[in-house]
């Protein structure tokens, strides 16, 4: 993955650094809780979120169980629209064909609009490296690029950065990458907004070569789809005279219809919109209307080897909405740095461990990241059972076994250094062995809550040093329910048989 | 071995659990959502996008065939100190439509660069499809419409909707209407963005101004 979280500490010591950084928490605590509460109320909006998000999961599930078919189809549609298909196996390969793919075009510059997966591979380094600059044009990349910094949330990536600090961003920064701040630029966010625009604007309308990722790519019709809010993403897709889109395999969707879901279900669980500003799909080339070259760049890196564990290729069904990271208490403390890799929060700590393998320091602690409280599966649009693979991963770092890497099985050794958690693991063995009781991770948590310790072991011990670590509750919201009819029975929710009965439901 | 074979191959290999006789893409999701939210009347469609456009800071109009002229020339007259001086026209826009209005038409022609746009005031284009329950306009590239990039440019957009023939309540009932294989541009509301501390900014990139006229039939 990308070279730029390259030597980054494990979860527990960048968290523990995080926490005690006043603005950071501030500004975080302030972002997920003003983004949840209005995600709550968007969602709430539609009667029917719940089968949206059933019907979400069950196409992403389809899709991913006949990906190779799904993925020969789109090839097809795509090629006979005009657009040329590569197949990147990893970032290396795919950072080179789009630098030659660049080279070609004889430019020596590319606008680009905020995508995970060019972010995942360092393209913007890679590219640096044979001499191309790469200019992010969403605002929140910009003022990470401008910043020197690392991304630190999915949606909003400058969302560790108040409006001081980037007005000293803007100030110090823009005169070396092109059009300078204007003088006296004061902080409020209108005014950032309009340096921006300003800024950007000369480089969108003398650029020749886009590049993006893209939020869905249709299977029956090859048809590629961005949201976006700003309009750099619309700058980018249209006005460049080639766009190469570098997209994740797991990004299919089998028909034009099933973005009715996702339409409905993506903009709601991740800006609390009802529909985001800006969507642009596009069709391999439109004679006189926007690029008249189109390269699409299919990335595996470690997806393959996600897709190949049973329980795990769940993660692939996300859509990157974000939604996960505001409910988490974890990230909230934490802060996105503190994952080490462009996928932060509770999706970041069970998809990056599977992408790049738990070998790493910083990947064998990201399953331990979590407090298993189930928020997380709570809000997901497609119904990522986080809490569950994140069981599931620990199971892997504290005792090994087989994974796929690289396309190989191969047998993965206990982590070193984990002895704290073998114990603990082998404590909470008996759940393991019991899988309906860990369909829902509050409910795992409920149920071995006498099993936790007021402090993390090994490489938890670090974050939770500094934090109490969150109560679990005696018995879950959903069981409570279950059991008692929805409160007719009169039972309250203290009362009773807490952590017995239903496990085997 | 390409990628392309070593990718194919690894998804096959990685999906060996799955069973030969799996349930098909139509029996494997179930499309018990609703097509529509609520069943309302067309004049209520109609309203319901008036207020969901304007809820997100679009600046709605109504209008009939009659009033249009005058109310076009009102909107770009208002535009700054001297008015909307040049105003961006697709091909197919009808050009009665800005019969009363004092600024000059610039057809949109392909050689005109991304610099020749960008010297413009306003847009006025038409309309695929707008989405009631979200409060959406799609523009498909239709000669009303003309290319994706005559209506970013500009810094103010004015978009003109056939109701209640262009409108429909939902996002499934738009889909239904478009065409993938044309490029489409959805726009709800101006550009904004929430990067800074999530307040929300309107006008980063594309038009600061957005401003729908809703045309009924008169
Ligand atoms: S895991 Fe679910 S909630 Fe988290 S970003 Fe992905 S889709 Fe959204």
């Amino acid at each position: 993955m990308s070279g730029t979280f390259v030597g980054m500490p494990a979860f527990p010591k960048a968290a523990h650094e995080a926490v005690h950084d006043d603005t950071l928490r501030g500004n975080l605590r302030h972002a997920t809780h003003t983004i949840r509460d209005k995600r709550a109320r968007a969602v709430d909006e539609l009667a029917d979120f719940a089968l949206l998000r059933e019907a979400g999961k069950q196409i992403k599930d389809h899709t991913l169980r006949h990906l190779d078919r799904y993925l020969v189809q789109l090839e097809e549609s795509v090629t006979a629209a005009g657009g040329t298909v590569h197949w990147a196996a990893d970032a290396d390969e795919a950072n080179r064909i789009v630098a030659d793919l660049v080279k070609a075009t004889g430019q020596s510059e590319v606008v680009k609009v905020k995508s995970m997966a060019t972010q995942e591979i360092g393209l913007n380094e890679a590219l640096e490296a044979e001499g191309i600059a790469a200019y992010e044009t969403d605002l929140a990349e910009l003022i990470v690029q401008l910043g020197h910094d690392r991304p630190s949330h999915i949606l909003v990536p400058a969302i560790h950065r108040n409006r001081g600090e980037i007005r000293d961003i803007f100030a110090r920064e823009m005169g070396s990458w092109g059009r300078p701040a204007p003088d006296g630029l004061a902080d409020s966010p209108a005014e950032l907004a309009e340096a921006a625009r300003l800024h950007l604007r000369e480089k969108f309308l003398r650029a020749k070569v886009g590049i993006s990722g893209a939020n869905f790519m249709v299977a029956e019709t090859g048809t590629l789809v961005v949201l976006e809010s700003e309009g750099n993403g619309r700058m980018c897709l249209t006005l460049p005279e080639t766009l190469i889109s570098v997209v994740g395999i797991e990004k299919i969707v089998p028909t034009w219809r099933d973005l009715e879901v996702f339409l409905q279900t993506l903009p709601r669980s991740s800006t609390a919109e009802r529909m985001n500003p800006y969507t642009t799909t596009w069709t391999g080339t439109t004679d006189g209307d926007g690029p008249t070259t189109f390269h699409l760049v299919l990335l595996d890196n470690g997806r393959t080897d996600t897709l190949a564990d049973t329980v795990g290729r769940q993660a692939l069904r996300c859509i990157r909405c974000s939604a996960c990271l505001n409910v988490c208490p974890v990230y909230e403390r934490a802060g996105g740095h503190a994952y080490g890799s462009v996928y932060p929060g509770p999706i970041g700590a069970i998809l990056s461990p599977q992408l790049r393998g738990t070998a790493s320091e910083i990947d064998a602690s990201l399953p331990y990241a979590s407090s298993l409280c189930g928020a997380c599966y709570d809000v997901c649009p497609v119904a990522i059972d986080i809490p569950e693979v994140l069981v599931h991963l620990r199971e892997r770092v504290v005792q090994g076994g087989e994974v796929t890497s690289g396309g190989a099985k191969v047998r993965l050794k206990p982590a070193k250094g984990h002895a704290a958690e073998r114990a603990a693991m082998r404590a909470a063995g008996w759940a393991f062995a019991r899988p309906a009781a860990l369909r829902a991770g509050q409910r795992f948590a409920s149920r071995t809550r006498r099993l936790h310790p007021r402090k993390l072991p090994g490489p938890g011990k670090a974050w939770s040093a500094s934090r109490e670590l969150p109560k679990v509750p005696a018995e879950s919201f959903r069981d409570w329910w279950q059991r008692t009819n929805g409160g007719t029975t009169g039972k309250s929710p203290n009362s009773g048989t807490s952590g017995k009965g239903g496990a085997a439901k | 071995m390409s990628s392309r074979d070593l990718i194919l191959g690894r998804v096959r290999q990685a999906l060996v659990d799955v069973p030969g006789d799996e349930a098909t893409y139509e029996q494997a999701v179930s499309r018990d959502y609703l097509r529509v939210h609520g069943s309302l009347s067309t004049a209520e469609t109609v309203d319901l996008l008036a207020e969901n456009l304007a809820d997100y800071r679009a600046i709605v109009h109504r209008s009939d065939p009659g009033g249009l002229p005058a109310l076009l020339a009102r909107l770009l007259g208002a535009r700054g100190e001297p008015g909307a001086r040049r105003v961006l026209v697709p091909p197919g826009l009808p050009a009665h439509w800005l019969d009363a209005a004092d600024a000059t038409p610039v057809p949109d022609e392909a050689g005109h660069t991304a610099h020749e746009l960008d010297e413009v005031d306003s847009v006025v284009t038409g309309c695929a499809v707008a989405i009631a329950e979200t409060g959406t306009l799609v523009l498909d590239g239709s000669p009303d419409q003309g290319r994706r990039r005559i209506t970013l440019i500009p810094d103010h957009h004015i978009c003109v909707v056939r109701v209640p023939d262009q409108v429909v309540s939902s996002v499934p009932e738009a889909l239904e209407r478009l065409d993938p294989a044309r490029p489409l541009t959805w726009i709800s509301g101006p550009s904004a963005t929430s990067d800074i501390e999530l307040d929300r900014v309107e006008g980063v990139h594309g038009p600061r101004t957005l401003e729908v006229v809703l045309l009924s039939e008169g």
